[in-house]
């Protein structure tokens, strides 16, 4: 039966195959995303980036797959991408780095981008930005609107990057607030709606009322926020603020349509390298959203004045003297904690509540 | 024509399948697509080339083996929800061998990590057999809550004693060396846990059809209180058949660490185990039903990701077509009898 169908299956491919034949082949780009393209968060920025993408360079093609788990799936759906025509994929998960890699050294021919790997082939680009300068001004405005002093953070993983986002915020708000604590909730996954619910009513419960999210998709601790009454930090898609019209403070978010429009272009072009993108709030893929009608006036120029001073170089988020949250000495009076060594950050400091396990 | 039973089921379910696509088919034209197409699109991606069949395959060995973790005890009207949990402490204990053996050659190794990827799903399961036995504790939810306790448990260890150093805190295990990767076939990803599935499916066979343990199994099923009298011991089918069901899914876990993951991580598998359940009901608990829904069920996750591709349809419409089977195939077959 199977050889039947697939003899079937042929012939009708023949079919159709004849008769698109003749058209021009556009340049066509796969992109793969872990969850949702409408989550408000991780994959909806890919995939507005790619949307952005796809105005600037009408030429393009975009061949998209949603919600693909990192396993065995993965690869598949990367290479049945190229089987169709992909020349570029974008494998937008951390996760996928190993399914990427081995794809592409399979196929050499194809180039692959991927967020955040620690690691390249020849013909892949890793692209990331750094996010604790954004994530210290998030801290500013949030402990300038809180009034209980307390925040609470719900993060998928205790992994150094998030470890080093919750230091920053924790640091930028107590440098307009030195009364604020900040108490971390790790989830273990990057996507539980129940368990984000879960700690998000347990973090107000405790007295939190703002609420700051490091999982794919912050619509759900943005809406139990709202919903309470309390005030949200967003992060990852501009789009979130919808869901929180009255409380939302603001949001880090990765507006990744003009570094995909510039990277398909190079590919386009024969202009290819494989390097390793690190950008920051220079740059324009990563962005502070507006805040929110509960943001005290003075706020926005407090945070600009300290945005200039990290684009300029003049402020660091990781100023010494610092702490850990158990009262040993992380970075000595004077020095910084380079952000180039963020994946060695193990560590909460002081004012954070909460394990790095 | 249709007098042998088994090709009457396989026929049954073909027709099954055929109001099901139909009825699929109808909400695709409400999304404005052709249907048709769209069959194609499918059927073309997933069996109309030797890579899209290999997949395919692929695709299916985790889906057999957590099948027949089920099928197994569901012999003795065991219910195992517990699959997934057998075949995270499977990939665990197999993971245990990648680690603290990393010298032995492929050889030696492989079977190591397969033998106690089996112990390990066989004695999660099991555990809840034994409180079955002992009238304790329902298999149904001892099972069910022990795969929270087996995600957290692997949890546990990639979080902390297994972490890679090298992985900037990423909870996952180190690579595993090179003998603890099961081969493959050709240039394909299709690999050894193939035989894996068939063989353990050839043998549920044949201890059904054609061994004392399989009338014995059916004279349980079938009245338990007259096989006690007969003098049949049901505590150890109980405990035995729970051991020898989560030692399949143990070892789907192995082969999935080992020749698709390469390491161990929490995203281990995307429910293998609660797809497995639902297989082995589809499939009625036959082994060539088994074998037959693993395939149409990996088609359908396979095709789900062609229709994305290439009618730009959202993601969530494979979910639809699955319970579009489902509802027909499983509402068919309870009011069949």
């Amino acid at each position: 039966m199977t050889r039947t169908l697939s003899t079937i299956a042929t012939v009708l491919t023949l079919v159709a195959g004849v008769a698109t034949a003749g058209a021009a082949e556009p340049f066509k780009v796969g992109v793969v995303h872990l969850g949702s393209v409408t989550d408000g968060g991780y994959n909806q920025a890919h995939a507005d980036g790619i949307q952005a993408m796809k105005k600037s360079l009408p030429d393009v093609e975009v061949i998209q797959v949603e919600n693909v788990p990192e396993g065995a799936d993965a690869e598949r759906v990367m290479e049945n991408m190229i089987k169709r025509g992909a020349r570029v994929i974008f494998a937008a998960s951390f996760g996928y780095l190993e399914p990427a890699m081995r794809v592409a050294q399979k196929y050499p021919d194809v180039k692959f981008f991927h967020p955040g790997g620690y690691k390249r082939t020849p013909n892949m680009t890793t692209y990331w930005a750094s996010t604790p300068e954004a994530f210290y001004l998030m801290g500013m405005a949030a402990g300038k609107t809180t009034k209980t002093n307390k925040v609470g953070y719900i993060v998928a993983l205790p992994i150094s990057f998030f470890l080093a986002n919750v230091n920053a915020f924790e640091l930028g708000a107590r440098s307009v607030n030195p009364n604020v604590e900040t108490r971390v909730v790790f989830t273990g996954t990057f996507l539980d709606p129940g368990k984000e619910a879960a700690a998000a009513n347990a973090l107000l419960e405790q007295g939190c009322d703002v609420l700051g999210v490091i999982v794919d998709s912050p619509i759900t601790v943005v809406q139990t926020a709202e919903k309470r009454g309390a005030y949200s930090v967003g992060f990852h898609s501009l789009g979130v603020s919808k869901f929180a019209p009255k409380g939302f403070v603001t949001g880090v978010a990765f507006t990744w349509g003009t570094l995909y429009t510039r990277l398909v272009r190079e590919v386009m072009d024969g202009k290819f390298k494989s390097q390793d993108i690190l950008g920051s709030l220079r740059d324009d893929f990563l962005t502070l959203a507006p805040f929110g009608p509960a943001v005290p006036a003075d706020v926005s120029k407090l945070v600009d004045a300290k945005t200039r001073e990290f684009i300029a170089g003049a402020a660091h988020p990781f100023q010494g003297p610092l702490k850990d949250n158990r009262g040993a000495e992380r970075v000595k009076s004077g020095e910084v904690f380079p952000l180039a060594d963020l994946r060695k950050m193990d560590w909460l400091v002081e004012g954070v509540v909460g394990q790095p396990r | 024509m249709l007098r042998d039973p088994r090709l009457h089921a396989l026929a049954r379910f073909a027709g099954l399948l055929g109001v099901a696509l139909a009825v699929f088919a109808a909400v695709l034209l409400v999304f404005g697509k052709n249907p048709l197409r769209a069959y194609v699109d499918i059927f073309a991606g997933t069996l109309g080339s030797s890579y899209g069949f290999s997949e395919t395959l692929v695709k299916m060995i985790p889906l057999v083996l957590a099948a027949l973790a089920v099928a197994v005890p569901a012999r003795i009207w065991l219910i195992n929800v517990g699959g997934e949990g057998q075949l995270f402490v499977g990939a665990l204990s197999a993971t245990w061998a990648a680690i603290h053996l990393p010298g032995l050659p492929g050889w030696l190794l492989l079977p190591a990590m397969a033998a106690l990827g089996f112990v390990g799903g066989g004695l999660w399961a099991a555990l809840a057999g034994a409180l079955r036995a002992r009238g304790w504790v329902s298999e149904t939810i001892a099972t069910l809550l022990m795969n929270y306790v087996a995600i957290l448990l692997v949890n546990f260890f990639v979080f902390g004693p297994w972490k890679d150093p090298e992985g900037v805190n990423y909870p996952q295990t180190a690579e595993f060396p090179a003998g603890a990767l099961l081969p493959t076939l050709g240039g394909t990803r299709v690999h050894l846990g193939l035989l894996f599935a068939l063989v353990a499916t050839a043998v549920f066979a044949f201890v059904l059809a054609r061994t004392r343990w399989g009338l014995e199994m059916r004279a349980i099923g079938g009245n338990a209180e007259a096989a006690r009298r007969a003098g049949i011991s049901i505590t150890r089918y109980v405990v035995l058949l729970m051991f020898v069901g989560g030692g399949l899914a143990g070892l789907a876990g192995m082969a999935e660490v080992s020749a698709i993951q390469g390491r161990l991580r929490p995203s281990l598998s995307p429910g293998y185990g609660y797809s497995g359940f639902l297989i082995s009901w589809l499939a009625g608990g036959s082994p060539a039903g088994i074998v037959a829904a693993s395939f149409v069920l990996a088609v359908i996750v396979a095709g789900g990701d062609i229709l994305q591709m290439t009618q730009e349809l959202p993601g969530s419409v494979v979910n639809i077509l699955m319970s579009v089977v489902l509802f027909v195939v499983l509402g068919r077959q309870g009011a069949g009898r």
